[in-house]
């Protein structure tokens, strides 16, 4: 699935996707007949024009009639004023129509995104994911926004010019409308053309875009190696690449619409020597050549908008392909249906024969057995990627297990609902990611409707009271891109004040090793030690007085707990435990 | 980096310095240019070949004329389409070139510029420069430059050729002109801001999208989806609200535009009829003004649009310019030498340094020598000021008085290739590249052999490791790294710099990552490397435990060199190393 969400969507049925995007019109069917309307009467009323100037040219100007040629002057004067306000309306309306639309697609994106489980977004790259997604609606805003009104009454009107001239001369309609179809033609063969030429360019601009990136940020590296000739050498190759791709491409669109206006000439053409041969056999007035020739003038904007819009319209399509894929995305991980809400935790936690993987060949943990009483502080211990933050994963039922449960209090942590369940486990996790609001904001970041009372008694409890209000909006600075930035060591504080407020009965706890300064390492040790007091906790540990203190030590190494006890019990058993402990010490 | 205030004038210069590069592409130049001129042409003969065809065709009954004209308009197309696509290609192909040559430069200025300057800079601020802001001048001077230049002379070409028509109805006529470019002038002037609006609330929009893409676990884990969902609503509305204000005003000036245009075509039609009733104007002059209407509406259009086009392309100049006329701080001087053997002795004499834009110094008065074959640490907290030293041997950053010497000559006397190829560093943030592990290892030396890779693979105990992958190292590698933990990645840091042809080995902090069983190891195997291959050794660390086999340790705290000597002496004399031993055998980190 992530897969097709990553690359780019190529010629795939495109008229269910149209469909789909059709749907999201029904809410405003009631609008709609009228905003069609409002297109109808914009286009005829643009459409009528060379016909009643070329019916005055015959009837009127040529016989001499003057108050004729007022009146009728009168009445296409009126009719453009209707037309005009018919188009003023129906920017208004079908433009709204559109506008709204969109709005509800967006909502829906993130709505989905809302529901999906942790797995989708540790599987997809966030950032590629979100530059897709606003890319895409960007995209179907441009093409659709504003132009459908444009396309629908160009439409119109072309429909209208092909009916005028039919209806006035018909062998004559007929040898003009004869281009049409074949502007069609062309427009379908260069798209094609262009389209694999601009798959080239979007390819060499990916490339440029990926080597700029990677090579500006590592400026430094680049010069301390002596890298910076061979960079620069490269990044040539590639900018050349790009160039040349970008004029091979223009070459095709830049002949297309000259192709397409010597069409329309030869079609103007073609009606000025015939007409004028009818015209000169007396078989057609002057007036009615007159009015042709305007009218195949005219065919030429609508097919240039046309094939502009069917361009643009290409890239929406993949786009909305690429929206309606996140949209299909199934939500694998779901409250069961007779799920209940979890009561009031006392804070056992039990791990029964757990297995589990992120993927059907790969065992993360094999056969995991822990539990821990109320109150308890559990370490874990033990090499990279063995599996401790995959027990969090479990705890917080980011992910189901393969086999065996996961129970709280007993309960199985599938059989109650999810918020039930994380609304009383806090955690507290290496990367201290805050959000974009306030720093009260961030701490009531699970209570929502805390008093600023409770708030900073728990920045108290976090140590970081103190330095919240030496800030100069105390606690209503604004945090995240356009806010003041906090070091790691003061993010870490606030996520603990983050935790502390919710009170939670559970709480889980990766002690992050980034490098903070030692005065706010003893404030930190400090206020975890208060978080962790009469709670049931689960700390991947990197410190070792955490370590000394837990109430249970698991040494985990290779998805398996290969050591289990207190600190004392293992460094006596002086194997795998007590070898890492003094390998530590040792190196003090 | 500082956003400079800005001014008008200043960014329209930077733009005519781009229109100057143009000189470059004489050929292209001209080909566009002179495409418009002749396309300007085709378009203005047409309406005459009409008129032709009407009055002396049609209505003398004279159908050799029309067949003349017919043909005559169907060159006239062909004229047209040559002209056009040469109009079209020439300017792409020209924007596409000087395009080309701007990124080369700026790339390279980029490149170039020192740390000072990077330490300044956001890679996403220079990023735009070379991308966006570039894109904006390119599609200027592919589209907006010509079709102002071709939208004028068209005007004016047929503003001359209606006036010798007939004056009168010509005046009627050029009317529309003044009324679209008020009206789009209006409308340029109040979208502005309102375009600006809908910028910033899709902004807004977008940063709590990505704040519960990047953060969903701790939304989920605090039960947060309805208020996250909330908060989007809200923005959601404004922006629908926002876009909603634009389409109104489009809706207050678009058509307005064509009405008026329409409303001169009902003019002309009939002030025009009654000069043909009274025998002073032809039906063929009638029907060719017309045909001149409805093309001057266009031209109008697209100088309108090129308006804010072209203030965009002038900022984007501005920024990009900025960039690109940077000073480079560190470069080689006029009569530097390449650096050949290194003897050992590295001073630092009365070295002091302040950060360009810093308040208060990094390094004050920093003075020690080392030794031949010495393994010098530097000790001290974050800020102290220890990297700042190694800094300056490279010359990263030259110091802002006193010297540091090699061997007795200044480091500012060499050549920075010659420099820096002879000396090792692994920095405390490790970069690794797309490409493969060999690719990542080679950086430095592309035409290494597997061997010596495998050598210094070894050395720095990340061999085992790429051997249990199974593409080893053909294995790939994500731009930052992906899939590699903090620990492999620094040792794959270090093995890249073992692999280059150091002198002086430089090590920042290198093994915070690594657990410290694999910190011990590779410890072991850098100590023999340090002794044996380099004339002196840099280790900067944080921890007492990476440092205590040093030959010497250089205490830093707040800029200044406190204390030296070996581990034991300085248990001794110092009361600052003291102080830290204790603490940090209370918060022993890296456990797990």
């Amino acid at each position: 699935m992530t897969a097709n969400l990553s690359s780019p969507a190529d010629a795939k049925p495109q008229l269910s996707t149209l469909r789909r995007f059709f749907g999201y019109f029904a809410p405003y069917r009631h609008e709609i007949p009228v905003a069609l309307l409002m297109v109808l009467i914009g286009a005829t009323s643009q459409a009528i024009g060379p016909l009643l100037i070329g019916w005055s040219i015959d009837n009127l100007i040529l016989q001499g009639n003057l108050p004729g040629l007022l009146r009728m002057l009168a009445i296409l004067a009126s009719i453009y004023v209707v037309g005009f306000g018919a188009i003023r309306a129906q920017i208004r309306r079908m433009g709204g129509i559109v506008q709204r639309l969109l709005g509800q697609i967006r909502q829906d994106i993130f709505d989905k995104v809302q529901s999906l489980p942790v797995s989708f977004f540790d599987r997809s790259e966030a950032g590629d994911l979100m530059s897709r997604l606003l890319n895409d609606v960007n995209t179907v805003n441009q093409a659709f926004g504003l132009t459908i009104p444009q396309v629908l009454g160009q439409t119109f009107s072309l429909v209208g010019i092909i009916i005028a001239m039919l209806s006035i001369n018909l062998q004559l309609g007929l040898l003009s409308n004869l281009v049409v179809p074949l502007m069609i033609f062309t427009t379908g063969v260069f798209s094609r053309w262009a389209r694999s030429r601009f798959r080239l360019t979007r390819q060499t601009i990916g490339d440029l875009s990926a080597k700029l990136e990677e090579d500006i940020g590592s400026v430094r590296e680049a010069q301390a190696f002596n890298r910076t000739q061979l960079n620069i050498e490269e990044f040539d190759s590639l900018n050349a690449a790009n160039r040349r791709a970008n004029v091979q491409a223009v070459a095709v669109t830049a002949a297309f619409l000259p192709s397409i206006d010597f069409l329309n000439t030869l079609a103007t053409a073609g009606v000025m020597a015939y007409g004028g041969y009818l015209a000169t056999t007396g078989a057609m007035t002057v007036g009615t050549v007159t009015a042709f020739l305007l009218y195949v003038q005219q065919f030429f904007r609508p097919i240039q908008i046309l094939s502009q819009f069917y361009t643009q319209a290409q890239s929406a399509l993949a786009g909305l392909d690429r929206i309606f894929l996140l949209l299909d995305e199934p939500v694998t991980l779901q409250d069961a249906p007779n799920a209940v809400e979890m009561p009031l935790i006392q804070g056992q936690v039990r791990f029964e024969q757990v297995e589990f993987g992120y993927s059907p060949h790969q065992r993360v943990l094999k056969g995991i057995n822990l539990g821990a009483q109320p109150g308890q502080m559990i370490a874990l211990v033990g090499p990279t990627g063995a599996g401790k933050s995959t027990i969090i994963n479990l705890i917080m039922r980011f992910y189901d297990v393969s086999a065996g449960a996961v129970t709280v209090d007993g309960i199985d942590v599938r059989d109650v609902t999810q918020a039930s369940l994380r609304r009383q486990i806090g955690i507290v996790l290496q990367d201290n990611l805050l959000f974009s609001g306030t720093v009260a904001e961030n701490i009531a970041f699970g209570v929502p409707q805390a008093h600023q009372v409770d708030i900073e008694a728990a920045a108290q409890a976090a140590n970081v009271h103190e330095l919240i209000t030496s800030l100069p909006q105390g606690y209503r600075t604004q945090l995240g891109e356009r806010g003041t930035p906090l070091s790691q060591g003061q993010r870490q504080l606030v996520s603990i004040a983050r935790a502390v407020l919710l009170n939670p009965r559970i709480l889980v706890l990766d002690e992050a090793t980034s490098s903070i300064d030692t005065r706010t390492e003893g404030l930190v040790q400090d206020a975890i030690a208060r978080l962790l007091h009469n709670r049931t906790s689960f700390v991947i540990a990197h410190r070792l007085s955490t370590v000394t203190q837990a109430d249970q030590v698991l040494v985990i190494q290779q998805g398996q707990i290969v050591e289990q006890g207190t600190h004392t019990e293992l460094m006596a058993l002086n194997r795998i435990y007590a070898n890492l402990y003094s390998l530590q010490l040792g190196s003090v | 980096m500082q956003e400079s205030q800005p001014q008008a004038s200043n960014s329209l210069r930077q733009l005519q310095r781009v229109l100057s590069s143009l000189r470059i592409y004489p050929l292209l130049s001209l080909g566009a240019l002179s495409s418009a001129l002749l396309l300007v042409a085709a378009y203005a003969i047409t309406p005459q070949l009409f008129r032709w065809a009407i009055d002396q065709g049609i209505t003398q009954g004279n159908l050799d004329i029309v067949l003349y004209s017919a043909a005559g308009l169907v060159m006239a197309a062909i004229a047209r389409g040559v002209f056009n696509f040469g109009q079209s290609f020439c300017a792409e192909a020209l924007s596409q070139s000087v395009v080309y040559d701007l990124r080369n430069q700026i790339f390279s200025k980029i490149q170039t510029l020192s740390f000072s300057y990077h330490d300044q800079a956001q890679t996403s601020q220079l990023l735009t420069r070379v991308t966006s802001d570039i894109e904006q001048i390119r599609t200027f001077l592919s589209t907006n430059l010509i079709q102002v230049i071709s939208g004028v002379v068209t005007l004016l070409t047929i503003a001359i050729i209606l006036l010798v028509m007939n004056w009168q109805l010509a005046l009627i006529s050029l009317l529309v002109v003044p009324i679209a470019g008020w009206l789009m002038a209006r409308f340029f002037r109040r979208n502005n801001q309102l375009f600006r609006q809908v910028q910033e609330q899709l902004s807004d929009l977008n940063a709590v999208l990505q704040e519960n893409l990047l953060g969903v676990r701790v939304v989920k884990a605090f039960v947060r989806e309805s208020v996250e969902t909330e908060r989007y609503t809200r923005l959601n509305a404004d922006l629908v609200a926002a876009n909603l204000k634009t389409l109104q005003a489009i809706r207050n000036t678009f058509p307005y535009i064509f009405l008026a245009s329409n409303l001169v075509i009902v003019m002309v039609i009939g002030y025009g009829g009654i000069a043909v009733m009274q025998g002073r104007f032809s039906v063929g002059e009638l029907v060719a003004f017309n045909a001149y209407l409805l093309l001057i509406l266009q031209p109008i259009l697209l100088i309108g649009f090129a308006a804010p086009a072209i203030a965009q392309a002038a900022s984007s100049a501005e920024r990009v310019y900025e960039v690109m006329d940077a000073a480079i701080e560190i470069k080689d001087r006029p009569h530097a030498m390449p650096f050949t053997t290194c003897g050992g002795r590295i001073t630092f004499e009365n070295v002091s340094f302040r950060y360009p834009g810093a308040t208060s110094p990094a390094l004050c008065n920093i003075s020690f020598e080392t030794k031949p074959n010495e393994l010098i640490a530097i000790l001290g907290m974050t800020g102290s000021g220890k990297s700042t030293i190694t800094n300056l041997i490279p010359r990263f950053y030259d110091a802002t008085s006193g010297a540091v010497r090699i061997d007795g000559r200044d480091v500012r006397d060499f050549t920075l290739a010659s420099l820096r190829s002879h000396i090792g560093t692994v920095f405390q943030e490790t970069t690794l590249f797309s490409g493969t592990l060999f690719s990542n290892l080679t950086y430095a030396r592309p035409e290494a052999t597997l061997e010596e890779v495998i050598a210094v693979a070894q050395a720095a105990q990340i061999h085992d490791f790429v051997t249990s992958l199974p593409e080893g190292y053909d294995t790939v590698v994500g731009e930052r790294g992906v899939g590699l933990s903090g620990g492999q990645k620094q040792r794959i840091a270090i093995a890249r710099t073992l692999l280059t042809d150091y002198s002086i080995l430089i090590l920042d902090d290198s093994t915070s990552a690594v657990d410290a069983q694999t910190a011990a190891q590779i410890q072991a195997a850098l100590d023999d490397l340090m002794r044996r291959r380099t004339c002196t050794s840099f280790v900067v660390a944080q921890r007492i435990s990476t440092v205590r086999t040093a030959d010497r340790i250089l205490l830093v705290d707040k800029g200044r060199l406190v204390a030296q000597g070996t581990h034991a002496q300085l248990m001794a004399q110092s009361p600052l190393y003291s102080i830290i031993l204790e603490s940090q055998m209370k918060a022993a980190p890296a456990l797990s």
